[in-house]
């Protein structure tokens, strides 16, 4: 109930802070830093295995302080540890996926914004059938298309492949920036395109001289939002890949489901920080952007 | 942007064949994906559906046998138990989700020191992969590993954290890392909400002599409940497409106590070679899904119409 009184300009606020005031502020600082603490405990534990020699965290348990450190469980992890009794480490998982991600990224980030010009900004037919066909794809469970998908791509000549894989993420990843860029560019003055055509403008010489310049923010949160989704996604990385060319959310799974013999905590530890650290940097890079991501362009 | 002061004089450009070119333009770009998307969605899920209902098993049959993949469905106990866990899990993640995440907003709302570096830290889960959410919590709820060993370790021989390993609970560890995963974006978006709440109104109702009760119903309400409809489509989304969370962090087990429909449909497809019951298992939680939007999407429309109307 405090929300609102804390909330406007406090009117008295010469008065000084009384006791239960101090005592407010006290509970309100360690509720917070309570539970950020519990927020950040898995990352921090994860971060500390990664340091730990793999028979201390046998012999203490998972939770734990490294009593003497070790960076090997990262080369390991990176180079050597045996994921589906290959033993390569993540390295070439990690590539497979940067393969993937990029083009898949960027293309489709691309296209979102041209359509998105073109659905907002030019008289079209069916905007709005094209609109609401665009929203159910983005909300369409990915199970109800994973046959006909894995059909298509063995057709195709795609199957197993990570081209494929890029097709798809790149085609379902168009509904969601079209989506998110359509929401951005309908607040674009219509008055700066009219004035565009009457100078003579046509629609791509609009679109490179208005819409891109004008752009940056939604490009940027597409991109973030694009890189940070393909990057986590699984199922489609797991049916539509092979064991040569697996994206590494695949092969973290494959590490983790190696139950054979003593669990190797240590570099499997460096190894879930690894396949964690694009979309982290990504998310600590652009915070502003993947914050105004979240509470504009995806939810309208 | 020098265009906007074009002179007045010009005139209109006359309709010929680069006017109808001009026209065609925006149209031919935008056809790759209408086509890809119209396929993948109409022709994709109508696929699916017509698979569903062929005799197919371990290669696509398109012959035509009704309903019978459905009734077998219902009969398996793994897809009866994976959408009773669904209900389960799904009422506990939105629920417990929006209650951690309205009361953070909260907190995060009374002009506290450090409200960046705090939000960045609510919120980093979300950007995180549910595959290493689900291998982390796996190896912390995880008794031989995880808290048991550690309280163990400090003396407390007695000590039984057996969430993941017990049949009866372990579907509530699953709670735990999907709530851990999205609170903190349940609470960027109440906060945003909450910021967009006129404060002027607020100070005027105040001034007025409304109750907090009157404030917070005419108001704070009306301004984050729309976004509260965003929340929930969303979450609702995360439960249903449940898979690799469930996967890194119990395999579906002990035994079938946390299969999910997502992973059913996945087995069925791809490893038990049924893939007229695989696809059977998908139309239903498209189903699922219409059957939960169409009440929160009348309730938002409801809403946004009353919104209109007072304005």
């Amino acid at each position: 109930m405090t929300l609102v009184s804390e909330n406007i300009p406090d009117l008295d606020r010469k008065r000084p802070l009384g006791a239960k005031k101090i005592l407010g502020r006290i509970a309100l600082y360690s509720t917070l830093l309570v539970l950020a603490a519990f927020v950040l405990m898995p990352l921090a534990v994860i971060a500390l295995n990664s340091l730990r020699f793999n028979e201390d965290i046998l012999r203490e348990s998972f939770i734990g302080w490294p009593s003497r450190l070790t960076f090997e469980n990262w080369s390991v992890a990176w180079g050597e540890a045996c994921i589906n009794a290959s033993c390569t480490g993540v390295k070439p998982y990690f590539v497979a996926s940067m393969l993937m991600v990029v083009p898949a990224t960027l293309i489709s980030t691309a296209v979102g914004l041209i359509n998105g010009f073109a659905l907002t900004k030019w008289k079209m037919p069916f905007a709005g059938l094209v609109f609401v066909a665009i929203t159910i794809g983005v909300f369409l469970p990915p199970q109800v298309v994973l046959l006909p998908w894995a059909i298509t791509l063995a057709w195709l000549g795609l199957s197993k492949s990570l081209a494929g894989l890029a097709l798809v993420h790149i085609i379902q990843g168009t509904c969601f920036t079209t989506l998110f860029c359509r929401n951005y560019l309908i607040n674009l003055p219509d008055d700066l395109i009219k004035a565009a055509r009457i100078d003579g403008a046509g629609f791509f010489r609009t679109f490179w001289k208005i819409v891109v310049p004008l752009s940056p923010p939604i490009i940027i949160v597409t991109i973030i939002w694009q890189f940070t989704f393909i990057w986590n996604e699984f199922l489609f990385a797991v049916t539509f890949s092979s064991s040569d060319y697996r994206p590494i959310t695949a092969a973290l799974m494959s590490l983790n489901a190696d139950d054979t013999g003593v669990s190797e905590y240590g570099f499997g530890s460096a190894a879930v920080l690894i396949a964690a650290i694009p979309p982290l940097v990504i998310y600590f890079l652009g915070g502003r952007y993947f914050v105004r991501g979240l509470t504009q362009g995806a939810v309208k | 942007m020098s265009h906007a002061s074009a002179p007045p004089t010009f005139k209109p450009r006359p309709k010929g064949r680069a006017a109808r070119i001009a026209q065609i333009i925006p149209l031919a770009v935008l056809l790759p994906t209408i086509v890809t998307t119209g396929i993948y969605i109409f022709v994709f899920v109508g696929w699916n559906i017509y698979l569903s209902l062929s005799t197919s098993t371990l290669l696509p049959v398109y012959d035509y046998a009704g309903f019978d993949a459905y009734t077998r469905l219902w009969r398996n106990p793994r897809w009866t138990t994976g959408v009773w866990n669904l209900a389960l899990f799904g009422a506990l993640y939105i629920i417990l989700s929006t209650i951690v995440g309205i009361f953070l907003a909260i907190l995060m709302d009374q002009k506290i020191k450090g409200e960046n570096l705090l939000r960045s830290i609510f919120l980093y889960p979300i950007a995180i992969s549910f595959v290493v959410t689900g291998t982390t919590w796996q190896w912390i709820l995880n008794p031989s590993t995880g808290l048991e060993a550690f309280m163990r370790n400090l003396g407390w021989e007695s000590f039984t954290f057996s969430l993941i390993t017990n049949r009866e609970t372990a579907l509530y560890a699953v709670v735990i890392a999907a709530v851990w995963h999205a609170s903190g974006f349940v609470m960027v978006m109440v906060l945003a909400a909450l910021r967009g709440v006129d404060h002027d109104m607020v100070k005027a109702g105040q001034i007025d002599g409304a109750g907090m009760m009157k404030i917070y119903r005419r108001i704070i309400l009306p301004a984050i409940w729309p976004v509260m409809i965003s929340v929930v489509i969303i979450l609702v989304q995360f439960a249903i497409k449940t898979f690799d969370l469930v996967l890194a962090l119990t395999h579906g087990g002990p035994g079938i106590s946390t299969t999910f429909p997502a992973m059913f449909v996945y087995d069925r497809l791809f490893a038990a070679g049924e893939l007229a019951q695989g696809a059977a298992a998908a139309v239903w939680m498209l189903i699922g899904l219409f059957v939960i939007f169409l009440p929160v999407l009348t309730l938002s429309w409801i809403v946004r119409r009353q919104k209109g109307a007072t304005q």
